[in-house]
C-alpha cells in the first residue's frame, strides 16, 4: 500500500478561473512546504484537503490518504489533523475535555482520563486538564491544540501558517515538537506557510506557490 | 430535514400574511360566507368613503407615521454623527437593551401619566411656575394632532433605530473616516454626516421603512396616547373588525386595504424623499463646507435622546408609583401615602395573566428558535449565505401593517371555523418573533470563527456533534439574547392576540390596553409594571446565565 498523502492533480478554481494547482506525494514522516504571498490560495489548498472548501470555490483533482481516495469523503471521517496559526481550543471547554472531545470513542472513563493526563504530561503540562484554556500561556495552548490533534489519532498531519502566532524562541520550540512527532507517527505533513525559516526547519520539498490569475 | 427548514420557515413567517391579506381582500370586496354574503361588490369601500372620519383618520396615519420616523431617525442619526466612540454614547448604548424590551403600551401608559395634565411634569411645576391648585383643562395626552402619539412612537423607535445604527456601524468603520475627515478640518458631525452616514444609512434603510410602517398601523400605542374622534384608521379598522355586526368587516376589510395601500403609498414617498435627500447631500459634500452648528447640533440631538430615554424611565417610574399610591392629590409630587391594596385587587389576575402572556411567548419563541437555528445552520453545512432578497422576505412581515392582514387572518378563521384560541394566537405571534429572533442571532451566528468548525470535523466530530457541542455552547449568549428579544416581542404584542385570540386569549398587553378606556391608573400601573417586568426580567437573565454557565471560561467573555 502507498502510505503518505498523494495530491494527485490538484487544481482549485475560483469562478472558472484556476487559482492553484499542486501535483505531489507527501510519503508517510514526510513534511511538503507550500509557500507564496498571502492571497495566493493557500488556505484554500487546505479546506480542499479537509473538506472543508467554500463553494465559491471548485476544486479537481484527487486526495488520496495511505492510497485511499478521500476527495467526496465528509470533513469528519477524513482522519486528517489541522493546525492553524491560533489554538482554537473550544473556549468553553477545560483543557481536559477538548482533548476528550477529540479522541475517538470507546473506553472507560478512567482509561480516558488516564490518556489525556499522560498526553499533557508528554509535553509538559502535567496536571493541566481542568484548566480553562484562556488562562494558559501562548506557548501551552500551541501544545494543547497539538495535543488534541494527535489524540484523534489523524493519518496526516496540516498546518495553516500554525508558528506564525508564536515568537521567535517559542515558535522553534514548537516546531520540532510538531516535526519530531510527525517523524514518530510517520505522519505525512502538509506545512503552508511564508516563513522561509519553518520551510528551512521542515527540510522537505517546497512548493512556491505564484498566482495563477494574475490581477 | 434540515434543508427544509428555510422553506418551512418562510411559510410560518409569510403564510399567515399572505392568508392574512387574502382574507382582507374578500370581505373588502363584499364577500364574507360568515354572514352570507357573497361579493364581488364595491359597497364596502363606498361604505368607507362614506364614513365622515375618514379624511382625518388618514391624515392621522400617515402624518404620524411619518414625523414619528423622521424625528426618530434625525435623533439617532444626530446623536450617533456627534456622539459616537464617546462615554455618553456608551451611557445610551447601555441603557438601549432595557429601553428596547420597554413594551410599547407601557411605555405609552408611563408617557401620559408623565405628560397628563395630572401628571408628573404638571405636578412638579405646580403650582409655582404654572399656578394650578388642580390639574387643568387641557387635551395633552389624545389630542386631536396625535403630537403625544408621536411621542409616544418616537421614545420607542429611538432606541430601535440606534440599535440599528450602531450595528450598522460595526461594518462601516466610522473611525477611519472620521480621522480622515477630522484631519482634513472637518467637524465631528458633519464629518460623520459626510462620508459614514451614507454607507450606515443603507444598512438601516429596512429597518427604518419597518418604523414607518409600524408606526402607521400601530394600534395600542394609538388608543393610549391617539385621538378618538376620530381616531387613527388602524383604530378604526380594528373597532370595525369588533363589531358585533359581522357586515362591519366588510368596511373593515375595505379600511384594511386602504390602509395597505396608505403605508404602500408612504414607503414610496419616503423612498423619493431618500433621492431627494442623496442629491442634496452630494451637492452638499462637493460645496466642502466644514458645517458651522456642529456644536449646538451636537448638544440638541443629545438632550433630545436623553429626554426620550428618561420619558420611558420615568414613564416606568410612573406606572410603580401609581400602583402603590393611595389617595394622590394635585399638585403633589409624591402620593399622600402608599398601598398594597391596588397590587391586592389586581395582582393574583395579572399574575395569572402573566403565566398566559409567557406560555403563549414560550412556545412561540422556542418553536422561532428551531427554525432559526436550523436555518442558520442549513445556510452554515450548504455554504450559502441569506441573499438580498432573502434578507427583503426577512423583512417582510414588519413592512406590511399589521392592520392589513390580521384581520383578513381574523376573517379567514371565521370562515374555516377554525377555532380562535391559544394555538392560532401562537401562530400569530410567530410571525413577529421569527423575523427579530432570526435578525438578532444572524449576525453573531454568522461571525463565529468557521474554522472551529473546521478543527472540530478534522478531529472526527459529525456536523451534528459540532452544532450542539461546539457552536452552540459557544454562542450560548446571542442564542439567550436573542430569546429575550422573542420574548418581548411577543409580550408587546397587542393587535395579534386581541383578533386572533377573538377575546379568549388575555395577555398582560391586552388586559393594559383594555384599561386605558376606564383611566384607572392604579390598575394600569399594575399591569404595565407587569409587563415591563415580563420582557424585562429575560433579558437579565439572558445576561445572568451565561455568566454563570462560564464562570470558569474567561474566553467566553471578551
Amino acid at each position: 500500500m502507498n502510505k503518505g498523502l498523494t495530491l494527485r492533480n490538484l487544481c482549485i478554481l475560483r469562478a472558472g478561473i484556476p487559482l492553484i494547482e499542486v501535483d505531489h506525494a507527501i510519503a508517510a514522516g514526510e513534511v511538503l512546504t507550500v509557500m507564496g504571498p498571502s492571497g495566493v490560495g493557500k488556505s484554500t489548498l487546505l479546506a480542499y484537503i479537509t473538506g472543508t472548501l467554500a463553494p465559491t470555490f471548485t476544486g479537481m483533482g484527487q486526495v488520496l490518504l495511505d492510497g485511499v481516495d478521500i476527495t467526496t469523503k465528509p470533513p469528519h471521517a477524513r482522519r486528517i489533523g489541522i493546525l492553524f496559526q491560533d489554538d482554537l481550543l473550544f473556549p468553553h471547554m477545560s483543557v481536559g475535555a477538548n482533548l476528550a472531545f477529540g479522541m475517538p470513542p470507546g473506553g472507560g472513563k478512567a482509561a480516558r482520563r488516564t490518556q489525556v493526563e499522560d498526553a499533557l504530561g508528554g509535553v509538559g503540562l502535567t496536571g493541566f486538564a481542568d484548566r480553562d484554556p484562556a488562562t494558559l500561556s501562548g506557548g501551552q495552548k500551541a501544545r494543547v491544540a497539538l495535543v488534541r490533534m494527535l489524540l484523534s489519532n489523524p493519518r496526516a498531519l496540516l498546518l495553516d501558517e500554525a508558528f506564525s502566532r508564536l515568537d521567535a524562541d517559542l515558535r522553534a520550540q514548537v516546531r520540532d515538537l510538531v516535526f519530531q512527532t510527525a517523524k514518530e507517527r510517520a505522519l505525512p505533513v502538509l506545512m503552508v506557510t511564508h516563513d522561509i525559516e519553518d520551510a528551512q526547519a521542515a527540510g522537505g520539498a517546497v512548493i512556491e506557490l505564484e498566482s495563477l490569475s494574475k490581477g | 430535514m434540515l434543508r427544509f427548514l428555510p422553506a418551512l420557515t418562510l411559510l410560518a413567517m409569510l403564510g399567515p400574511v399572505v392568508a392574512g391579506l387574502w382574507g382582507t381582500a374578500l370581505p373588502a370586496f363584499g364577500h364574507l360566507p360568515a354572514a352570507d354574503l357573497t361579493g364581488p361588490s364595491l359597497d364596502p369601500f363606498r361604505s368607507l368613503f362614506g364614513w365622515g372620519g375618514l379624511g382625518a383618520a388618514v391624515r392621522l396615519s400617515v402624518m404620524s407615521g411619518l414625523i414619528a420616523t423622521s424625528v426618530s431617525l434625525a435623533i439617532v442619526v444626530f446623536i450617533t454623527a456627534g456622539w459616537s466612540g464617546t462615554p455618553s454614547f456608551r451611557v445610551l448604548e447601555r441603557m438601549l437593551s432595557p429601553l428596547l424590551s420597554v413594551p410599547h403600551a407601557a411605555a405609552a401608559f408611563g408617557l401620559a401619566f408623565l405628560i397628563a395634565p395630572s401628571g408628573w411634569v404638571a405636578r412638579l411645576l405646580s403650582p409655582a411656575l404654572t399656578g394650578w391648585v388642580r390639574p387643568p383643562d387641557l387635551l395633552i395626552v389624545q389630542d386631536p394632532l396625535g403630537l403625544a402619539m408621536i411621542a409616544g412612537l418616537v421614545v420607542k423607535e429611538v432606541p430601535f433605530l440606534l440599535l440599528m445604527a450602531i450595528a450598522a456601524m460595526g461594518q462601516a468603520q466610522p473611525r477611519r473616516s472620521l480621522l480622515v475627515t477630522q484631519s482634513l478640518g472637518y467637524g465631528r458631525l458633519t464629518g460623520w454626516l459626510k462620508t459614514v452616514f451614507p454607507r450606515v444609512y443603507t444598512q438601516i434603510r429596512l429597518p427604518v421603512y419597518v418604523v414607518i410602517a409600524y408606526s402607521m398601523s400601530i394600534v395600542d400605542v394609538a388608543v393610549i396616547l391617539g385621538p378618538s374622534t376620530p381616531p387613527t384608521l388602524s383604530v378604526q379598522i380594528v373597532k370595525w373588525m369588533s363589531d358585533p355586526d359581522l357586515s362591519m368587516r366588510l368596511t373593515g376589510g375595505a379600511a384594511a386595504l386602504l390602509q395597505l395601500g396608505l403605508v404602500i403609498g408612504a414607503l414610496g414617498l419616503w423612498w423619493c424623499g431618500e433621492g431627494i435627500v442623496a442629491r442634496l447631500g452630494h451637492r452638499w459634500i462637493m460645496s466642502g463646507s466644514r458645517g458651522q452648528f456642529d456644536a449646538p447640533i451636537r448638544v440638541f440631538s443629545l438632550g433630545l435622546g436623553s429626554i426620550s430615554a428618561f420619558a420611558v424611565l420615568f414613564g416606568l417610574a410612573g406606572l410603580a408609583v401609581w400602583s402603590f399610591a393611595a389617595f394622590w392629590s394635585f399638585p403633589n409630587v409624591l402620593p399622600d401615602s402608599f398601598t398594597l391594596r391596588t397590587w391586592g385587587r389586581h395582582g393574583p389576575d395579572a399574575v395569572a395573566t402573566l403565566g398566559e402572556t409567557f406560555l403563549v411567548a414560550g412556545i412561540a419563541v422556542l418553536l422561532a428558535l428551531a427554525l432559526v437555528l436550523g436555518c442558520l445552520e442549513a445556510e452554515h453545512r450548504s455554504g450559502r449565505g441569506l441573499t438580498r432578497r432573502g434578507l427583503w422576505l426577512l423583512y417582510l412581515p414588519l413592512l406590511v401593517p399589521q392592520t392589513a392582514f390580521l384581520p383578513g387572518l381574523q376573517t379567514l378563521l371565521l370562515n374555516l371555523g377554525a377555532d380562535v384560541g391559544r394555538l392560532p394566537v401562537i401562530f400569530a405571534h410567530l410571525v413577529f418573533v421569527l423575523p427579530y429572533v432570526f435578525l438578532s442571532l444572524g449576525d453573531p451566528w454568522r461571525s463565529w470563527d468557521i474554522r472551529y468548525a473546521t478543527v472540530a470535523s478534522a478531529l472526527g466530530a459529525r456536523p451534528s456533534t459540532v452544532f450542539w457541542q461546539v457552536r452552540v455552547p459557544m454562542l450560548l449568549r446571542p442564542i439567550l439574547t436573542a430569546t429575550a428579544v422573542g420574548i418581548a416581542v411577543s409580550v408587546g404584542q397587542y393587535l395579534a392576540t386581541l383578533l386572533i385570540g377573538g377575546g379568549r386569549v388575555s395577555t398582560l398587553t391586552t388586559e393594559a390596553v383594555a384599561l386605558a378606556s376606564g383611566g384607572d391608573r392604579r390598575a394600569i400601573g399594575v399591569y404595565g409594571l407587569m409587563q415591563t417586568l415580563a420582557a424585562l426580567v429575560p433579558f437579565t437573565l439572558a445576561l445572568i446565565i451565561p455568566t454563570m454557565l462560564w464562570r470558569n471560561r474567561r474566553g467566553l467573555h471578551e
